[in-house]
């Protein structure tokens, strides 16, 4: 009986300590993530960033109202908008995450940091959410260009394709700012680890659906390629994604790639200490 | 209840080594640093300075060796250690676009400061390093002297009982190195500090006993007397004297036997010269001198000093020692 109880109050004390240190973590990522959202919001480039970003969808979206104004066309305009996504995905994502690890890692700010009582995990997921919280802002200010639309006429607003499509930019958003966070700890030099990021997130989505249509893969032999490429279709996530089918295997493919590309950055960070 | 009595020394090295893709840069360094103490890292670049302090912290791992920061080992309980330290790394990394307090409420925070105590800790900090002036300013526009105060600021702040600072007066005019080192002096007792510098009066002024670090080995430590005398091996005086030198040696080896000439300055208008003499004993012979050579006659003493090797000798001396150490079997 007294052994029991005692077994169970090692076990209270232990599962404390454990509760406790998880709750020290969870605080360090919200000073983090506070911190960095911060250092996003004073840092001019930002804002240059998103003027760009709102000016390049604001001109797509002009040219698509041109463009319903002359012909009657099958498709609601936000399935029409959406599919320009890649666009200003390719640039700004680098541009918002190239900095993160890159300029602290050039600067010397990690070594302090991680000589903190903070986790490189924290570090990371910290400048990772800031990235995707900044990106996700970003994509916020579009819904005003459906707001102008509805109140100029609310025939053009069909609401499923309209939620669709940015459940589709939340989630793909996770992946590909993970992305742009892997390659910005893979240089100390901010323009480099821009540069990656474009072309891996070129890769991943334009690259990708090329492939699909390579004369290489319609060979038998390659019928396992050309299933796996085919899962990793960005265009049709989004037309799937944009018609209501919110499927789960394709919400894991971006949970799972954005899981991937967060632990490689934190295995990056830490090698690099190692071998610095 | 006698583990309490004697709390483990602070920092605690033994058989360290780190090498960088087999290139040595630390090799079996030990040392042992007590509560308290203020101690100076010497060596030239590339001795192995900052990797040493960066093991310490934990930043970077130890090829071999064990060091336990107030007994707690480094290698295996790596968040631990974080709590025990305040670390200013080479060259104070600062962000660039942050305002100085905000950069040290952030570190606070960071550093698991209770939110209530915060802000006086904060206020007490800034008061320490005189930073109200520019507590409002951005750090990438502050000058070096209040960018380097700022980094140790943020070492101190959260009252960690080892605070490892890698070349704090780097670049700063002498007014600030006072102010930096009167900063450094106000610590003492409260927690153990270990600076490395290549400024030799510097550390001779601030630091309780010294650790001269060579080609990654540990040359000599100790207070700056001991390692006077343990790499120098002799005190010297120095006479300005007139009258019949020749007769002085052997009144001087009365006094004690291994005091000797060992140099001879020119005579002045006035018949005065001066001359160098030493000897190996450690006994103050000041007196004793002045006593003998004023009775006697034969001689006029018009000056007479014990001279005092700087740090400096003795920091030559001994690198000197080591490369000659190193040097020696990779001739045979």
């Amino acid at each position: 009986m007294g052994n029991g109880r005692h077994a169970f109050k090692i076990l209270t004390i232990f599962n404390l300590a454990r509760v406790f240190s998880f709750i020290t973590h969870v605080k360090h990522f919200f000073t983090i993530l506070s911190h960095e959202i911060r250092m996003l919001l004073v840092s001019p480039s930002t804002y240059i960033a998103a003027v760009l970003f709102l000016s390049v969808m604001g001109f797509f979206f002009t040219s698509m109202l041109d463009y319903y104004s002359t012909a009657a066309q099958e498709t609601t305009p936000a399935v029409f908008f959406f599919q320009y996504f890649c666009v200003p995905v390719l640039f700004m994502v680098p541009l918002l995450t190239m900095k993160s690890i890159a300029e602290e890692r050039r600067l010397g700010t990690l070594e302090t940091l991680l000589t903190t009582p903070v986790s490189t995990v924290e570090v990371v997921l910290g400048k990772f959410f800031a990235a995707y919280f900044l990106y996700m802002a970003l994509w916020a200010c579009t819904g005003g260009l459906f707001y102008i639309l509805y109140r100029f006429d609310a025939r053009f607003i069909d609401i499923g394709p309209l939620v669709g499509g940015y459940i589709f930019i939340a989630i793909s958003g996770l992946m590909f700012v993970a992305i742009g966070i892997f390659a910005s700890s893979l240089s100390r030099n901010q323009a480099v680890a821009g540069i990656i990021s474009f072309t891996l997130l070129f890769g991943l989505i334009v690259g990708l659906s090329v492939l699909a249509n390579v004369t290489l893969l319609q060979n038998e032999v390659m019928k396992p390629v050309k299933t796996a490429v085919g899962y990793a279709q960005v265009f049709h996530h989004l037309a799937d994604f944009s018609h209501g089918v919110v499927d789960t295997r394709q919400v894991l493919f971006y949970v799972s790639g954005t899981v991937l590309a967060l632990i490689f950055s934190i295995f990056t960070v830490e090698v690099k200490l190692l071998h610095s | 209840m006698s583990d309490e009595v004697t709390p483990p020394p602070a920092i605690e090295v033994q058989n360290l080594v780190k090498s960088y893709a087999g290139v040595p840069a630390v090799s079996d360094v030990s040392f042992t640093v007590q509560r308290g103490e203020i101690i100076g890292f010497l060596g030239p670049n590339g001795a192995g300075k900052s990797t040493t302090m960066r093991i310490l912290t934990g930043f970077l791992p130890a090829t071999s060796g064990v060091v336990n920061l107030c007994g707690v080992p480094v290698a295996t309980e790596p968040d631990a250690i974080k709590h025990l330290i305040g670390y200013m790394p080479e060259n104070n990394p600062l962000p660039e676009d942050m305002r100085v307090s905000e950069y040290l409420h952030y570190r606070g925070r960071l550093k698991e400061i209770p939110r209530r105590k915060l802000n006086d800790r904060l206020e007490e900090v800034l008061e320490l390093c005189d930073l109200k002036r520019v507590r409002h300013r951005i750090i990438g526009k502050l000058s070096k002297g209040f960018r380097q105060r700022v980094g140790i600021a943020e070492a101190v702040l959260a009252e960690p009982p080892v605070i490892i600072m890698d070349e704090p007066t780097i670049g700063l005019d002498p007014h600030q190195i006072l102010i930096v080192r009167d900063l450094i002096a106000s610590l003492r007792g409260r927690m153990t500090v270990l600076i490395s510098s290549h400024i030799l009066p510097e550390i001779e002024v601030t630091c309780d006993r010294v650790i001269i670090i060579n080609q990654g080995r540990i040359v000599a430590t100790g207070t700056p007397n001991e390692l006077r005398r343990e790499i120098l091996g002799h005190t010297a005086y120095q006479l300005e004297i007139a009258g019949e030198i020749a007769a002085l040696s052997a009144l001087l080896s009365q006094i004690e036997p291994t005091l000797v000439i060992t140099k001879q300055g020119e005579t002045d208008a006035g018949g005065f010269r001066t001359l160098h003499l030493t000897t190996e004993s450690d006994e103050p012979l000041g007196e004793e001198l002045l006593r003998v050579l004023t009775n006697d006659s034969r001689f006029r003493l018009r000056g007479l000093a014990r001279e005092r090797p700087t740090l400096e000798d003795v920091f030559l001396a001994a690198t000197r020692r080591t490369w000659e150490m190193v040097d020696t079997p990779s001739k045979s």
